[in-house]
Formats: C-alpha cells, sequence, structure tokens
C-alpha cells in the first residue's frame, strides 16, 4: 500500500499533515519551501503546484508526515519567507483530497474485459488500448486510488504516475444550503 | 523627474544605493561586477577596496552593528560570492541588516558553468533572510528598493541581490519606486510591530504578580532601539536585568540592576537568577542553547514572556506563557503604559526586595575571578582586558572574535552604552573581529575602536588591516595570544582528558612584524611592566593602526562555564569559588 496512512514510515501514531501554501507566482519559490523541510532531513510527501485563480499567485499542496511540534516550527518558518502569503494547515477530517493516477497495465486480450469492468466499477477511464496493455486514468480520493492502484498489481503494472494531492477544506455543514435533513432538531 | 531618462542596469544600480543614503561600501571587482564599477568612479558613495571578500561581508557587518543601518558589500560572481556566504550566515544569526550584491555571467550564460559562474541565489538562499536573481535592467530600483527594505524592517537580515553582467549593461528607463509599490510588491510581508494588546496587559499583570522576575535582554532590543525605555521599565520595578552576549550594552553594567550574562560563560549571578526566577521576561532573545543549557532543566519555575519581533521564535526553545510579537521598543512602551494602569487602578508591585538581596548575594560572593600571574609568570588575559578596559577613551567600540578572548571580553569589559560591542554570536565566525572593526571605525570614525582578538582568529583575516591602512581606516587590534586555539585546547583539557589534539598554534607568527608589514605599528607586550605603556601609545596613535600582542598564559581557562549539554544548575564555578558553591541556592 502507499498511502500515507498505511505505510507510515516512523511506525507510531503520526497523521499526516496537508499544508496548502499560497506563494506568489515567481522563480525560486518551491526551492525555498521544499528547502525548509529539506533542511530537518524530513521527506515531503506528495507535492503539488499549479496558478491559483489570481496567475500572481501559485497554490502549494504540500503532504506531510510529520509530528506536530516540528510542522508548528516549520510552517511558522514558511510564513516567514518573503514569497508566501498564505498558509493553511488543512484538517485531513475535514477536507476534501484529491489524486489523479495514470497506470499502464499488461493484458492479454482475454483479460482486457475484466480490467474494464474494474475500470467501471471505480469509475476510472480507459485512455489507450494496446494489443497487449492498456493505459487507465483514475481520479478521486487517496484510498480509492490505493484501492485500485492494488487490484491492478495483479495483472501487472507496467508503468504509472500518481500526481501530488490536491485539497481543500469542506464546506462547513451550516454553509451547505438547505441542507436540513437529518438534523435532529 | 519629469523626462524619462536612460540609464544602463550599473548606472541604475550605483544611483539606487544612492537612493538609499548609502554612504559607504565594502567590495573586491571582478569579471562580472565590472559594469557596476564603472559609474561607482563619478558617485558619492564611498567603497572600500577590500582584501578578501569575506572582509567586505564582516566590514557592512562591522558597520552595520554600530550605527543600525544596513551594511553595503559588492563583490563579483562565483568564487567572490562564495567567499561572502560565511558573512551572510553570520548576518543572519545575528540578524544584522545588510545588503550584499553579487556579479552573476550574463543571463545567457546562467547554468553553463561558465567561468567563474556558481548559483548563487541557490547557495545563499537558507543563509539570507531574502535573495533575488535580477533577469532585466528595469527591475533593479525596486529589487534595491525590496532588498533595503527587507533588510532592515521586521527582524533584521541580510538580503543578496544577483546582478547578471548583461543586466547590468543593459539600458533602462529610470524610475524609482514609492514607498506604496514597494509594500504592494510583497504581498508575504508584512512584519508585525505592535504587540497584541491583551498579551500585553496580560503581561504586566504577571510583572506585578511576580516574586522572582528576571529581564533576560537579547540582541533585539539593540536592533529595535529599545535601550532606553527597557531600562525605564527596569527601573520603575527595580527588576534585575540580564544582558547576553549579543545585547551586551543594552543596559548599563554599572547598573545596579545589571548582573552580567548569562548561559555558557556568563556570569554565576545572570545564570542562577533565571534558574531560580519565577518569571523571565525575554526581551528580544531567542532561548539559544548557549544560553539555556539543557532546555528541560532551565529556569523550571518560571513562567515565560516573550516579546520577539519574529512570529518563529516563540515556542522555538521553550512555550511561552505570553507570548507578544512585536518590535521590543514599541511593545515596552505599551508594556510600561499597562503597568503603570494597573498600579494606577490599585494593583500593586509585589515586593521583590528579599529577591533582589538574594540576587545581591549572588553578585557579592561569586564575582568574576581569575589568579593572578605570579612574577615572571605569563601574563592573564583577564589581565590584560582590564588594563585595555580602563584605558579605552570614553565611547570605545569593542570587537571581538570568536572563542575565548571573546567570553573574556565580554565577562571583563563594562559596557555601559549600546552599540559598543560588536561580536559573531551566534555563527560563531573565527576571523570576525579585525574586518569588523574597520567596518565599525568606517562608521564612527570619531570613536576609538578597539579589536579583541585570539591569535587564531587574526590569522584568519590579518590582511584586511591592509585595506585599513591603504583607506586610512585606522583600528586597534590587541591580540591576546595564548599560542593555542584556546578554546577548543579548554575543552580538550576539560573533556578529552587532555588530550590535546590539533590545537597548538606554536608556530606562530611575529605578529609585530607582520603589523609592520600591513602599515600598522606593532607592540609586544611580555610582561605586566610593560603593559601600562604598551596600552597607552597604542591609545595614542591616531594616524597609523595598531596592533598590540600580549604574550599570554596558555593554559588559562573562561569559568564560569556550563558544560555543553549540562543544566545551568551545574555550573562550573571559578575553582577558587567552588567551596562557596552552597551559597548558590
Amino acid at each position: 500500500m502507499s498511502s500515507i496512512n498505511s505505510n507510515n514510515p516512523y511506525g507510531d501514531s503520526r497523521q499526516h499533515h496537508i499544508l496548502s501554501v499560497m506563494v506568489q507566482n515567481r522563480p525560486g519559490v518551491l526551492a525555498r519551501v521544499s528547502g525548509l523541510f529539506a533542511r530537518r532531513g524530513y521527506n515531503i510527501y506528495s507535492l503539488a503546484v499549479a496558478p491559483s485563480d489570481d496567475p500572481n499567485y501559485s497554490r502549494i499542496t504540500i503532504v506531510v508526515d510529520i509530528s506536530a511540534t516540528p510542522l508548528e516550527q516549520i510552517v511558522k518558518q514558511l510564513f516567514k519567507l518573503i514569497d508566501v502569503v498564505r498558509i493553511t494547515e488543512l484538517d485531513p477530517r475535514k477536507s476534501v483530497e484529491r489524486e489523479l493516477m495514470i497506470a499502464t497495465v499488461r493484458v492479454d486480450g482475454e483479460r482486457r474485459g475484466q480490467i474494464s469492468e474494474l475500470a467501471n466499477l471505480f469509475e476510472a477511464k480507459v485512455l489507450a488500448v494496446g494489443a497487449d496493455a492498456v493505459t487507465i486514468s483514475i481520479d478521486g480520493n487517496p484510498e480509492k486510488i490505493d484501492d485500485f492502484e492494488e487490484l491492478l498489481r495483479g495483472y501487472g503494472i507496467v508503468e504509472s504516475q500518481r500526481t501530488g494531492r490536491v485539497a481543500l477544506p469542506k464546506l462547513e455543514r451550516e454553509a451547505r444550503k438547505g441542507a436540513t435533513k437529518g438534523k435532529a432538531s | 523627474m519629469s523626462t524619462k531618462e536612460t540609464l544602463t542596469g550599473a548606472e541604475a544600480l550605483i544611483r539606487s544605493l544612492e537612493m538609499e543614503n548609502v554612504e559607504i561600501m565594502f567590495g573586491l571587482p571582478g569579471g562580472c561586477i565590472l559594469p557596476a564599477y564603472d559609474p561607482l568612479l563619478k558617485s558619492s558613495i564611498r567603497h572600500v577596496l577590500v582584501r578578501h571578500e569575506q572582509g567586505a561581508g564582516h566590514m557592512a557587518q562591522g558597520y552595520a552593528h554600530v550605527t543600525g543601518r544596513p551594511g553595503v558589500a559588492m563583490v563579483t560572481s562565483g568564487p567572490a560570492a562564495t567567499n561572502m556566504v560565511t558573512p551572510l550566515c553570520d548576518a543572519f544569526m545575528d540578524s544584522i541588516p545588510m545588503v550584499c550584491i553579487t556579479g552573476q555571467v550574463s543571463t545567457s550564460a546562467i547554468g553553463t558553468d561558465a567561468f567563474q559562474e556558481c548559483d548563487t541565489v541557490g547557495i545563499t538562499r537558507s543563509v539570507t533572510k531574502h535573495n533575488e536573481l535580477v533577469m532585466r535592467a528595469e527591475d533593479i530600483p525596486m529589487a534595491v528598493r525590496q532588498a533595503f527594505y527587507i533588510a532592515t524592517t521586521g527582524r533584521p537580515g541580510p538580503v543578496l541581490i544577483d546582478m547578471p553582467k548583461d543586466v547590468l549593461q543593459n539600458t533602462m528607463t529610470w524610475h524609482w519606486p514609492t514607498d506604496e509599490e514597494v509594500v504592494d510588491s510583497l504581498p508575504g510581508y508584512r512584519p508585525n510591530v505592535k504587540g497584541h494588546p491583551k498579551m500585553i496587559k496580560e503581561a504586566a499583570k504577571l510583572i506585578l504578580a511576580s516574586e522572582k522576575p528576571v529581564l533576560y535582554l537579547g540582541g533585539g532590543v539593540l536592533k529595535a532601539r529599545a535601550a532606553e525605555v527597557v531600562k525605564e521599565l527596569a527601573e520603575l520595578l527595580q527588576i534585575p536585568v540580564v544582558t547576553t552576549l549579543m545585547a551586551r550594552g543594552a543596559f548599563p553594567d554599572n547598573h545596579p540592576l545589571c548582573y552580567g550574562m548569562p548561559g555558557m560563560h556568563g556570569t554565576a549571578t545572570a545564570i542562577t537568577a533565571m534558574q531560580k526566577s519565577d518569571l523571565l521576561i525575554a526581551l528580544g532573545s531567542r532561548f539559544d542553547d548557549r544560553v539555556t543549557g539543557k532546555v528541560n532543566s532551565f529556569a523550571q519555575d518560571a513562567k515565560i514572556i516573550h516579546v520577539d519581533i519574529d512570529p518563529a521564535e516563540q515556542g522555538k526553545v521553550r512555550k511561552p506563557d505570553v507570548p507578544i510579537v512585536g518590535d521590543c521598543r514599541q511593545v515596552v512602551e505599551e508594556l510600561l503604559k499597562a503597568i503603570k494602569e494597573l498600579m494606577a487602578e490599585g494593583v500593586s508591585a509585589t515586593d521583590i526586595t528579599p529577591w533582589r538581596s538574594r540576587v545581591n548575594g549572588w553578585k557579592e560572593q561569586f564575582p568574576l575571578t581569575y589568579d593572578m600571574s605570579g612574577p615572571g609568570d605569563k601574563l592573564k588575559p583577564q589581565f590584560c582586558l582590564e588594563k585595555l578596559r580602563d584605558a579605552a577613551p570614553e565611547g570605545t567600540i569593542v570587537v571581538s572574535g570568536v572563542g575565548q578572548h571573546q567570553m573574556w571580553t565580554s565577562l571583563f569589559w563594562e559596557f555601559n552604552e549600546p552599540y559598543t560591542w560588536v561580536n559573531s554570536g551566534g555563527l560563531g565566525t573565527m576571523g570576525f573581529s579585525v574586518p569588523a572593526a574597520i567596518g565599525a571605525k568606517a562608521a564612527k570614525p570619531e570613536r576609538t575602536v578597539w579589536a579583541i582578538d585570539g591569535d587564531g582568529c587574526f590569522q584568519m583575516t590579518a590582511q584586511e588591516l591592509v585595506t585599513a591602512t591603504t583607506e586610512g581606516i585606522h583600528v586597534k587590534i590587541a591580540i591576546l595570544n595564548n599560542t593555542y586555539l584556546g578554546m577548543v585546547r579548554q575543552w580538550q583539557e576539560m573533556f578529552y582528558g587532555e588530550r590535546y589534539s590539533e590545537v597548538d598554534l606554536a608556530g606562530c607568527p611575529d605578529f609585530v612584524k607582520w603589523a609592520e608589514a600591513m602599515g600598522c605599528v606593532g607592540i609586544r607586550v611580555e610582561s605586566v611592566d610593560e603593559i601600562d605603556e604598551a596600552i597607552a601609545l597604542a591609545n595614542s596613535i591616531n594616524d597609523r593602526s595598531v596592533v598590540v600582542e600580549f604574550r599570554v598564559e596558555e593554559f588559562e581557562k573562561v569559568f564560569p562555564m556550563v558544560p555543553a549539554g549540562a543544566s545551568n544548575d551545574e555550573v562550573l564555578l571559578h575553582p577558587n569559588q567552588e567551596s562557596r558553591r552552597e551559597f548558590l541556592k
């Protein structure tokens, strides 16, 4: 399993943390940000960077597996970087997380149907079909992708690539318009 | 300016520096920075030509230390930039405002391993507050304005601007950004100077309620120009004060409330007062490991008020009970108001007379001490320092290198005025003192500047005395020559069973001849009866730099000492005082 939670390298109860860092969209910013982790010998588990809705700014989503105390210090030091405009730590329980994976799987004609069926179940898309392989794309929450990847493994993954995780806070229940159903009173 | 003016990037750079009121810069030209040195010929800025780029960096630091204004250094690419890494890191650790300009290969050659190319912004990224590779000539004025703004506001620090050669050669239309444009260009940089009123009130209450408070002053007090208001606070409630290595002079040593330096080589009184305190009022100090000793046994009963402009310092080492992010001067001004208001409302200050008399008792029992040398023995370094101190003209600025001589100077000198002590605290850069003294003297030509150096340190950067001579910046250097890397030797004696490994500098050069070769006056002092005359002579010479070599006792150790990793409760006193240890209770 490649999920950060199931494959905790520290073997303790550390939880993964998601940092959403809004930065000025300029050269060198990513190096400054990642340098603060590297300096302490921490690995960044996943990283996704793209311009935000305002092209002057980029949003960096960083997933790390660090206990809370050093992370608090890193967050403060990240915020000291001149190019960092805003940092939000997203609580995994209160966030929507998404990843995308594309994978090429070796299949002969006989088993192609099984793969196609599996793809349907997971709402994955078949992107390309070759004589003895198919390329599939799937997006969704990271656990779902873990599960799918695990099932594909049985067929033989030739190559696969997952994106870094992106995340946004879940909408507060109160903010969901008309969501009164199920409320006790 | 109404008409659009076309300038080369180099002209724009020099004009920008003039606009920032730079009066002096320290540097050494080379291939890629060549274009910038041409307009310098007709500039109002004085350029001090150094003999090694590291010297330019430390001179800029010395200038900044004593003026509070950013020191400026300009050097070329590649090896010059890498030689600048140490001063940048030093300035970063000690929060010294500094702007460094480096040349870079032309934009088209960047990344090709061109001659004298290095990834300067990459290399200096972690030792600067900010750095910038300027890719277009028209961006130069903004880059310079941002650099000065960032270097001098918030927690000060070094900023580097990397200037490719073609950017300096290309032309641009002159435009000087407004303050507003500078601030708008840095949306992620909004230093918080004003402390939170609720936290300040909370702090005021804690201070009034405390029975055993200590004001723990760090370098931030000096950076914030807060010495006056801090003194007012100390005097209002008669709170004992300790000044860290970076804060020496922030509170006068001759003040009855001053108990000197805390930390690994602090006074027994300062160390113990913090250990026994019930409230540490940390102002611009950062709970450095050299101050706290073993962290989990540091001032265990003390609540902490931590005032620092850098939010990342809050809770980094010790969780504060009252964190206040803000400029020390502004916060302490507000704190004084809050205390006075509470007192006006009828809250009375706790009587801390018993605490003060306890602290004074330690001060009486454990003064700084050393054994005087016997007849025919080598000089004691502490004795030389006392003599230098007592003969120093009013307002003398003292600069030190790193090691035993630094600790002795910090302990035995009496600093009664802010900005008269310049040293490398955080990074501990040997070789700091000669160039830093030159920078300090360039900033304050009317002051006497004494650099107190060790023989090891001196041999690292002494060549800058050639700069001092040619530039007419006359400093005085006292070398406490024990022919050892003294502090390392002390550790090998105390913690490695006297197994001395590579600390013997016995093959030391003839410092007098060396000084003379660099155009300085060289004086050697070997016995007690030569001291007064030598120091008087050194103080009387104002047209040349002077190097006084004191041949001192090799095996003298710095006391008190808290061994690395030990608790401050386990401070090793001077052997003469160990029998009185029980009085430290």
